[in-house]
């Protein structure tokens, strides 16, 4: 009864959609009006929270190695941090401005993180290639929420940090448990599924 | 006694701000993604051929679901958000 862990990745990759969207329409919106109605404040770090939980049996059910599990509780802890620091921002619960680096540091781990549990090269499966690319993207995208930290209102920053999630979410809908990433595929790798 | 029954009815000129727009577009584009996707790739839409697909091949359908989540953004975020751009 449990999905196949592609399946996981791809309802991961519509709440990434889901996420980006959320921050893209704060970027063009504005804070101000973006905050106007109380709910719509806690709308994307509730579901970042959100999709911190939903790592944990991710974690427990699909993951076939150590290194992996190690991977997807990091992604799990950090998405609930960062989640859980922008919560408190938002409530004014939490109000030293340095709260603001959780979520460049959950970046920075998250990317990390798949760039040191895969094992293979670029070009060994599409997987491969997706977790280098995703590490890549968030290591380099950390960059987006750092900026946002420092220069909460730039626009700039505000809009890249939306579209790195969107861009993750096309990796994981790219996503298959054994296929080929432009025309290669290792024999090592073994069948490809449908 | 008059015999005119239409009432006039003032039309309403609303124009949108840039903002307004890209708000507005964000939801259906993201659906129309999703329609392409479903396009391209029909055998991703288990729906269409439903026999002998277990339970997790008829739920998760990557291109219905990005359609769905466009739809939904566009419904229940864009739309009250382009309102308070109005206010």
């Amino acid at each position: 009864m449990q999905p196949p862990a592609e399946h996981v990745h791809w309802m991961f990759a519509t709440g990434f959609l889901l996420l980006g969207l959320f921050l893209l329409a704060e970027a063009v919106a504005g804070e101000e009006v973006w905050r106007r109605r109380r709910w719509r404040a806690y709308l994307w770090p509730s579901f970042t929270f959100l999709m911190g939980i939903f790592m944990w049996p991710v974690m427990t059910f699909f993951t076939n190695s150590t290194i992996h599990m190690v991977a997807h509780g990091a992604w799990a802890q950090v998405m609930m941090f960062a989640g859980a620091a922008e919560l408190g921002l938002v409530r004014g619960k939490l109000t030293n401005p340095l709260w603001r680096l959780a979520t460049p540091l959950a970046f920075l781990v998250s990317g990390l993180a798949f760039l040191l549990h895969e094992q293979n090269q670029w070009l060994f499966q599409r997987s491969s290639f997706l977790h280098h690319f995703l590490g890549w993207t968030l290591v380099i995208g950390a960059l987006f929420p750092l900026l946002r930290a420092l220069r909460p209102r730039w626009a700039l920053a505000n809009a890249g940090f939306a579209l790195v999630f969107v861009v993750v979410a096309v990796a994981l809908y790219a996503d298959r448990d054994l296929a080929p990433v432009f025309g290669h595929l290792s024999p090592l790798a073994g069948q490809p599924h449908r | 006694m008059s015999t005119q029954t239409a009432t006039h009815v003032r039309p309403r000129a609303r124009t949108l701000a840039p903002r307004q727009i890209v708000l507005s577009v964000l939801g259906p584009l993201t659906a129309l993604v999703g329609v392409t996707w479903a396009i391209a790739q029909p055998y991703r839409i288990t729906l269409l051929h439903p026999y002998d697909q277990g339970f997790w091949w008829l739920f998760v359908q990557p291109p219905l679901w990005i359609l769905l989540a466009g739809l939904a953004f566009h419904l229940f975020v864009a739309r009250p958000l382009i309102e308070d751009l109005d206010a």
